[in-house]
């Protein structure tokens, strides 16, 4: 009777292991590919990254030169798709570089904002007791501070520059990271695989990196994507005030403020970068949403 | 005899709550030879993790152990540094946890997480790490061991997990494996491979083994000596023969008592354990045991019993001993195993009888 039964078991368990077998990474993006307007966002800011790096090679004229024999707030033509700006300027190629700011500020803050936050996170969460006292408070206390002044304030300290721009957006993005962070160490840190790995011997940054952060993945990538925007929207508006690139460096920031001021006269200059922005953010954040969906355990059908 | 590989000496660990001072085990002491099986039973809460936690070093916050030695291999180690700890755990003392589901990280693939402790201690050379990684998968008698170390533990049956945890368990040769809890949440038709497995590990690697569990039939399927724990003490310690045959503690007495036999007689009455553990906060006087035991003398509620010798290799902390018991209470024919009935001691005001009780809730709420 158990020459029978065995075979039939293995047989089951064999069915049940294969339908299982998708991991976490390809559940994740199947059901990401479900989301069409994730979809579509996802589409765009390709196309958008392919421009960013078309852009370093080439333009269709220098953005920074002012062209000889060209007007000033020109009318898009078949010489300037997007027109020229208040110094005869070729707009899409401003814009084009524009993009390459936008996407390094964004991506580059966020990079820095996932280090400093997952660290000082996972830091706070896993050792706790002073330590975890000290980053809480740090980070309540400035809870209570708009980030853009403190931005603001860090920029003009520092100086100009892109990689400024970057530390400053990250001054008080990294915190939302880190709470974050710290909250999905604080309970992970319990299970008892955790406990399990204690046991095997395993060191605490073993642990850390190998263990509890693999385990807080999903919400990290997610909240990575939603800083992108933060910083992109941050730059502009930076930019906007004047703060921002150093000029002859184009931001579409600083075009929408140099545009503004000829609204009156010239729809185009401000139009280009407002929309940009609008569409980039909103990608975004449809990308964020749909990647929260995506791995959001809760959600899964 | 040859020196025990592991001895604890009066070990005591109290958790610091904020209802007060949690005395979770207290003045533990017992030893482990070389090769030796040893099973500690005992009910939910009467200290045995909480032991085998404070030997690897693993109570955390509030807990702390207050006092006592943990002796391994003549070296105490609770004078370790932390990293010395750590080089011990998984090494030369490894554990494996009750939960198979819950103890393998998710996210991590089965031979990814054997290997980490290989790669921990670098007691295996690096090369080796792999393919012993598969050797153990197929030691602890995983099928297809080549292709199922690249599954993640959600692939695995319950089964099947807790042979990834002992092999795990094993990787690095261990002289002591601590086993809390190892079936409890397998089938009990896996419970008896699991068993089986750990009996033949213990044969083949001379690991020394010792089994955390409140199943006395776990505990007589693999062990060769029993400890007893209640309240944080070791109330009994004996062979397992001497244990399941002449238990000389009324802990141990009843606790056999509770438990269903295939092979007892059609008479035998299957009788609870009357009352709950005390309070680890506020413990009573005397015997811990004293306010569920049936055989409770005067003496019991005002000195604490030592643990003394009963008979060869046989100890037991208790100022009546089931021998006397059976002599002189007629233990071998009771019914009621209500607190002091069968020695008729019940101290002024310490256990009420049901209808007292209910008649003074009675008059209260009169009032």
């Amino acid at each position: 009777m158990a020459a029978i039964a065995t075979p039939a078991l293995e047989e089951y368990a064999g069915g049940t292991i294969a339908r299982e077998q998708v991991g976490l990474w390809r559940d994740g993006f199947r059901r990401l590919r479900r989301n069409r307007l994730a979809l579509a966002a996802l589409v765009y800011l390709t196309l958008l990254v392919l421009l960013a790096v078309v852009a370093i090679f080439w333009t269709p004229y220098n953005p920074a030169t002012i062209l000889p024999h060209t007007l000033t707030f020109e009318a898009p033509s078949a010489a300037h798709l997007l027109g020229t700006d208040d110094l005869g300027r070729d707009l899409l190629s401003r814009m084009m570089q524009g993009a390459q700011i936008s996407l390094i500020v964004g991506v580059g803050t966020s990079l820095i904002v996932l280090t400093v936050g997952v660290v000082v996170g996972l830091v706070a969460g896993y050792f706790r007791g002073w330590i975890d006292t000290v980053i809480s408070v740090f980070i309540n206390i400035f809870y209570g501070i708009p980030g853009i002044l403190v931005a603001i304030i860090l920029y003009l300290v520092l100086g100009r520059g892109l990689l400024n721009i970057m530390i400053a957006i990250s001054a008080t993005a990294w915190m939302d990271m880190a709470r974050l962070v710290r909250g999905q160490a604080f309970s992970i840190r319990e299970r008892e695989y955790i406990e399990a790995a204690r046991a095997s011997g395993a060191r605490s940054g073993k642990i850390l990196f190998g263990h509890i952060l693999p385990n807080a993945l999903g919400p990290i990538i997610v909240q990575a994507t939603f800083v992108i925007p933060i910083a992109i929207l941050t730059e502009a508006f930076l930019s906007y005030l004047g703060l921002g690139i150093p000029s002859p460096l184009a931001s579409w920031g600083s075009i929408a403020s140099e545009g503004y001021a000829a609204l009156p006269l010239e729809p185009y200059m401000m139009l280009w970068p407002a929309i940009a922005l609008s569409v980039t953010l909103l990608a975004f954040n449809f990308l964020g949403d749909g990647l929260r969906d995506a791995f959001d355990p809760r959600q899964r059908r | 005899m040859t020196d025990p590989i592991l001895e604890v000496r009066n070990l005591s660990t109290h958790f610091f709550t904020d209802d007060g001072e949690v005395k979770a085990v207290r003045g533990v002491s017992f030893s482990v030879s070389p090769g030796e099986t040893l099973g500690i039973v005992g009910e939910s809460g009467c200290g045995k993790s909480v032991t085998a936690m404070s030997v690897l070093g693993l109570v955390q916050r509030p807990g702390k152990v207050v006092g006592g030695e943990i002796m391994f291999k003549g070296r105490d180690l609770l004078k370790f540094t932390k990293e010395e700890l750590r080089n011990i755990r998984g090494r030369d003392i490894a554990m494996i946890f009750q939960d198979p589901l819950s103890s393998m990280n998710p996210v991590l693939r089965v031979g990814y997480q054997i290997d980490e402790a290989m790669y921990a201690h670098d007691k295996i050379p690096k090369d080796d790490v792999k393919p012993r990684g598969i050797d153990l998968l197929r030691q602890v008698r995983v099928s297809d061991a080549e292709r199922r170390i690249n599954d993640f533990p959600h692939q695995f049956s319950g089964g099947m997990r807790q042979r990834a945890m002992i092999a795990m368990g094993l990787s690095n040769k261990p002289d002591l494996l601590i086993a809390d809890e190892p079936t409890t949440a397998l089938d009990v038709t896996v419970q008896a491979q699991i068993l089986e497995l750990l009996r033949d590990l213990n044969e083949q690697t001379g690991a020394a083994i010792i089994l955390i569990t409140h199943n006395l039939g776990v505990v007589a399927g693999l062990c060769k000596r029993v400890l007893v724990m209640y309240a944080g003490e070791i109330v009994e310690e004996g062979t397992a023969e001497q244990i399941f045959e002449r238990p000389q503690h009324p802990y141990t007495w009843s606790l056999l008592r509770s438990v269903p036999r295939i092979d007892a007689s059609r008479g035998h009455r299957l009788l609870s354990i009357e009352g709950l553990p005390p309070d680890l906060i506020d413990l009573p006087q005397g015997c811990k045991f004293n306010p569920r035991c049936p055989f409770r003398v005067e003496r019991c509620f005002s000195e604490s019993p030592p643990i003394e010798q009963v008979a060869p290799a046989q100890h037991a902390a208790c100022w009546v001993t089931m021998e006397r018991a059976y002599a002189e209470m007629g233990a071998g024919t009771i019914t009621d195993t209500s607190p002091g009935a069968a020695s008729g001691v019940h101290p002024g005001g310490r256990t009420l009888p049901v209808a007292e009780v209910q008649a003074a809730i009675g008059g209260a709420s009169g009032d």
